[in-house]
This record gives structure tokens, C-alpha cells and sequence, in this order.
């Protein structure tokens, strides 16, 4: 059931306190031992803020180079691939429906990795963009051919246009990389964060407000997809027009998101079933709780996976799957009456 | 007649086939007009056509003399409503949410919460099928006739004056299906112009002031109960012989089937 309005309110402040907290928090945590209160001056220091002491000139690198960017990154990240999930889910009826299962990720990393070798790395979002859209092209109209869109068929269909643009991204590196390009392709393509740079949170971030934040108009007209096309139809929905703009819209963003962090799993798909259980599965609510909710999931499974067996890194995808996976069983058993 | 809905010289083709073929008839305001025929005779058809939902090939649909198909889709939604045969959907709404959905034509994209009025239309709506003390169990719990009931609220919740249902009496218990034709026809009653397909003939024909009869995608019948269920008609339509008797106290139609003997 929907919260009142006084708890829906409540849990957005709180998902915020927790967004902030997270951010600050996950920066301090790293091999230089770095306080909270430094991080709040760093930030207040490049902001243009009277600083009482500045923090000295490496930590501030350490903090304002190194960790920051890339835990916006990871926020980022987070809020546009649970929001791609949730949007994916209402649109095709398909409560499995997510970014990386429906081939739209390996899709983007071909496109990304095939504008990388070709030696456009700057247009590596654009590849990514190309790749993903293809990739849904061809997973919904290999849904059409299998019979219709059940959500098996459709995951099905995902895996096998998953497997083809694993293969021909393979194939690339394998015919054009070398030694030390190959390992960070390789460690990229798993979903890694590491070395991310305010280049790339200025990517991540545009894509999810510029992307991302108009597709929370659609909550209500995604809410009347409940029982199907008709349904929506016949509530004045213009059918046909909202989901080619949606759809577009999440491999857009799918795209940039995966150029820069690589193709990270099951992100959009733990987070809004996570979210419904709470909010339930009015759209105006579960977009935005979803996107909030996603930011600090990576934000910590991103500071995991660089600290856990640090100074080793631990690609964060690896992390995301550990944990996806059982959720995944978890809503194929829950659903299975309509799979 | 007054007004209605009028359909004018319909056909309606799918691939190669003909679905709908030159159907010209109409449901009036004010009655509740049941759609009857065999399975694939075009029910389902001719009721989507009306509300767009399957494209024509020819002919004109109207309402209240306006085009209906034709309309721009977020008013046509402002005044008709639509009931599907309902398939399995695992939603997690809760009924009142459900039926909440038939005010999405009446919000606007910036408004973050229901209206006054919207709240009150689903309380009566939901209080119009009997389902007032489910407001906050969640849909996929309730069974197949309360889902039903909840498809009718969410469709009364959009003030519809045309209410299109395709057999809105599947999955409900005999006296679930008298309440829910009971309260169509009280809507009918109210000025609305109601039409549904209905499989159950004695159903059809004690509770429909009009019945229109498909068979093949073509029209074979239409008019008052009485006029239009003939033992010719049901041999000819549904291949059953079948004697039409009269209900004692009203008067109408009651069809009793002869049992083939061996």
C-alpha cells in the first residue's frame, strides 16, 4: 500500500539524509585516513566558501581528485540504473526487466568498446548509446519472433543478444588490445569505477538529470500500464508514443552510464522491487525513491569493492551480481504464475 | 434516436481476413445494449474499434454524433470506459489503487495528488461494486470475481457516459453477475450508454434492453430481447436447437436448450 503523504515525505528526507551521509562517509574511507569534517571543508573550500583551515594540498587531492568524483560517479550510476529498471519493468509488464538482462549493457559495451579501439574514446558515450539501443531493438524483436512478451521470453531473448554482443566485444579486444589495455578493458567491461574522474561524473550526472529526471512526469502515465497496452490506451495514454520516448530515453541513459562505469548488473533490478515493497508500485513515488535509494546502494557497494581487499580492486559489477543474483530467483519465484 | 452510439458500415481486416464486415448498428443512450454471437464472431472487435484500440478499414463510429475513434484520446478517455477480459496480472496494487487508475485521464501531468473529487469518485465507485472494505488489500490477493469487480469500479471511476465491457460477468458467481448487470443497468438507467458482450443468452436476454447479434465479422440481428431470440436465429447463429419460452413474471425471453439425445 501507498504510505500517506506525511510518510512518503518522511522517507524521501530520510533517503536524502542518507545520500548526503553516504557521500561524505564513503570518501573518508581509504587507505589515507581522512575525517568527515575534512571532506565537508574540501567540498565548502571548491565551492568558493570561507574555509576557517584548509586541509593540506594532498589530502585535498586525495579528497577532491580521487575519491569524490568517483563516488558521484557511483551516485550517478546508481539513481539512473535502478530508474532504467523501473521504467523498463512498467513498460514491458516484465517485473525482471533490467538494463544488464535485457542485453542492453553488453550491447552498450560493444558499442563503447568498439568507439574506444576505433580510437574515439571521447565518443565512447555515443557508441555506448548506439550499442544499447540496437541491443533493446533486437531483444524486443526477438521477443516478437519467440511468441509475445512474457518475461521469460524476454530474458531469453536478452541472454542471447547478451551473448552476441559479449562475443563480438571479445572479438574486438581480442583482435586489437594489447597487455595493459586488455586487463583495463577487461576489468571496465566486469563494471569498474576505478580511476573515475570529474570528466566522467560531469557525464554521469548530466545523463541522469537531463535523461533521467523528465522521465518522472511519465509516473502516472506509467502507473496505467498495470494491465496492459489497451488498458493504457483506453486512459488516454498515447501508447505507442510514450514508450518509444521512454524506451529511448533508458537506452540513452544505459548508454552514458555504461561508457563510463562499465556494465554493472542487477542494480536496476534489486532496487525497485526493493522500493516496492514499501512504497508499492505507484510510479510518482517509485521512480524518484528508486533513483535516491540506487545512489547510495553503489555508493557502498562501490566503496566495497575498492576497500574489501584493498589494495586490490574488486570489480563493483562482481559485488552488484553476488547480490542480484538471489534477487533475481527471488521475484522468478514470485512471479512465476505470469513467467 | 436520440444518441448513442452509432456504428456505420464497419469492417475491420487483420492480415488477410476480414474481421468485421460491414456492421452497421448501434447501442443507445440511456439502454444497456448487449453484444452476443459465438466466440470469433467479432464482439471483441467491434467494441475496440470504437475505442480505437484496432484500426478500421471502413465505415465511421460515433458518439453522440462525434467520431469517436477519431477523438483526441485523453477526452475519448474523459468519457468512455473500458472493461477487457481480464488475463493474469501480477500487480501490486492495492483495489483502491486499482481502481484509482480511471482518474488518470482527469490529472494532470504536474499534479502530485488526487483531487477531492477524485478521491470521492473512487470511494463511490468502489462502494457501486460492493468492494468499499477492500481499499487497501492488494489486488493479486483477491480472487478472480473481486478483480473483476474492482476492472468495473476502476471503469465507473472515469464518470464514463459510454461504458464498453467484454464479458464483464466471466469468473463471477451467479450472484455476483446479477449485481454487476443490476448495476449496469441502473447506469444505463442514469443516462449512460452502455454495451457489453455477454456469452450467457438467458443473461443477455433478461437484463438487455437491446441485443445485437454477430456472427462471421457480420451483423444478423438487432432489436429488443424479445424480437431477436428466435429458435431460428439460435440455430442458425450457435448450431443448438432450442425452444424460447417467456419468463412468467416479466415477460422476456428464457432460452431452454434441448439436449441432444443419443
Amino acid at each position: 500500500m501507498m504510505p500517506s503523504g506525511r510518510s512518503q515525505i518522511a522517507l524521501a528526507a530520510g533517503l536524502w539524509v542518507l545520500l548526503l551521509a553516504s557521500v561524505v562517509l564513503a570518501v573518508t574511507v581509504g587507505p589515507a585516513d581522512i575525517a568527515p569534517g575534512e571532506v565537508w571543508q574540501t567540498i565548502a573550500h571548491h565551492l568558493g566558501l570561507p574555509v576557517a583551515n584548509p586541509v593540506t594540498r594532498l589530502r585535498d587531492a586525495i579528497i577532491w581528485e580521487l575519491r569524490l568524483p568517483r563516488v558521484l560517479v557511483a551516485a550517478g550510476i546508481g539513481a539512473g540504473l535502478a530508474l532504467c529498471g523501473a521504467i523498463m519493468q512498467a513498460l514491458t509488464r516484465n517485473p525482471l526487466a533490467d538494463p544488464y538482462l535485457l542485453g542492453l549493457s553488453a550491447g552498450a559495451s560493444f558499442g563503447a568498446v568498439l568507439f574506444l579501439l576505433a580510437g574515439a574514446a571521447l565518443l565512447m558515450p555515443v557508441g555506448a548509446f548506439l550499442g544499447a539501443g540496437l541491443a533493446m531493438a533486437l531483444t524486443l524483436a526477438m521477443t516478437g519472433l519467440l511468441g509475445g512478451a512474457t518475461p521469460s521470453r524476454a530474458i531469453l531473448a536478452g541472454i542471447a543478444v547478451s551473448s552476441l554482443a559479449a562475443a563480438a566485444t571479445s572479438f574486438l579486444i581480442f583482435w586489437t588490445a594489447t597487455g595493459d589495455s586488455y586487463r583495463e578493458i577487461l576489468s571496465w567491461l566486469m563494471g569498474s569505477l576505478s580511476g573515475a574522474t570529474w570528466a566522467d561524473a560531469g557525464v554521469v550526472i548530466a545523463a541522469v538529470l537531463l535523461l533521467g529526471l523528465p522521465t518522472l512526469l511519465a509516473g502516472r502515465a506509467l502507473d496505467a500500464f498495470a494491465f496492459g497496452d489497451s488498458a493504457a490506451a483506453t486512459l488516454g495514454i498515447d501508447v505507442a508514443r510514450l514508450r518509444w520516448v521512454l524506451l529511448g530515453a533508458t537506452a540513452l541513459l544505459t548508454g552514458a552510464l555504461v561508457a563510463v562505469g562499465g556494465a554493472i548488473g542487477f542494480v536496476g533490478l534489486i532496487i525497485p522491487h526493493v522500493v516496492r515493497l514499501v512504497t508499492g508500485s505507484r510510479h510518482r513515488l517509485l521512480l524518484p525513491i528508486a533513483m535516491l535509494l540506487g545512489a547510495s546502494f553503489m555508493i557502498w557497494t562501490d566503496t566495497a569493492a575498492r576497500s574489501l581487499f584493498a589494495p586490490r580492486e574488486l570489480p563493483v559489477g562482481i559485488i552488484t551480481a553476488l547480490l542480484g543474483a538471489p534477487i533475481f530467483l527471488l521475484v522468478l519465484l514470485r512471479y512465476r504464475r505470469v513467467t | 434516436m436520440s444518441g448513442g452510439l452509432q456504428f456505420d458500415a464497419v469492417s475491420v481486416r487483420a492480415g488477410g481476413s476480414v474481421l468485421l464486415d460491414d456492421v452497421t448498428c448501434q447501442a443507445g443512450s440511456g439502454r444497456l445494449t448487449g453484444l452476443i454471437g459465438p466466440n470469433g464472431a467479432g464482439k471483441s472487435t467491434l467494441m475496440r474499434a470504437a475505442l480505437n484500440l484496432v484500426p478500421l478499414a471502413s465505415g465511421t463510429i460515433r458518439f453522440d454524433g462525434v467520431d469517436l475513434p477519431g477523438m483526441n484520446r485523453r477526452l475519448r478517455a474523459q468519457l468512455s470506459a473500458f472493461v477487457e477480459q481480464s488475463g493474469a496480472a501480477e500487480v501490486q496494487l492495492t483495489a483502491r489503487e486499482v481502481v484509482s487508475l480511471g482518474r488518470i485521464p482527469f490529472q494532470s501531468v504536474w499534479q502530485s495528488t488526487p483531487s477531492s473529487t477524485d478521491d470521492l469518485t473512487v470511494d463511490t465507485a468502489l462502494a457501486a461494486v460492493g468492494m468499499a472494505g477492500f481499499s487497501d488489500r492488494h489486488y493479486h490477493t483477491l480472487s478472480g470475481g473481486e478483480q473483476q469487480r474492482l476492472q468495473v469500479a476502476r471503469a465507473l471511476a472515469q464518470a464514463p457516459r459510454l461504458l464498453v465491457l467484454d464479458e464483464p460477468t466471466n469468473h463471477l458467481d451467479v450472484h455476483a453477475q446479477l449485481a454487476i448487470l443490476s448495476l449496469l443497468r441502473q447506469r444505463a438507467r442514469a443516462g449512460a450508454t452502455v454495451l457489453l458482450a455477454l456469452h450467457d443468452l438467458n443473461l443477455a436476454a433478461s437484463f438487455c434492453d437491446d441485443l445485437v447479434v454477430l456472427h462471421h465479422g457480420r451483423l444478423i440481428a438487432q432489436g429488443m430481447p424479445e424480437a431477436v431470440l428466435t429458435p431460428a436465429l439460435l440455430r442458425d447463429v450457435y448450431g443448438v436447437a432450442a425452444s424460447v419460452l417467456r419468463h412468467p413474471g416479466s415477460g422476456r425471453p428464457m432460452i431452454a436448450y434441448e439436449t441432444p439425445t443419443e
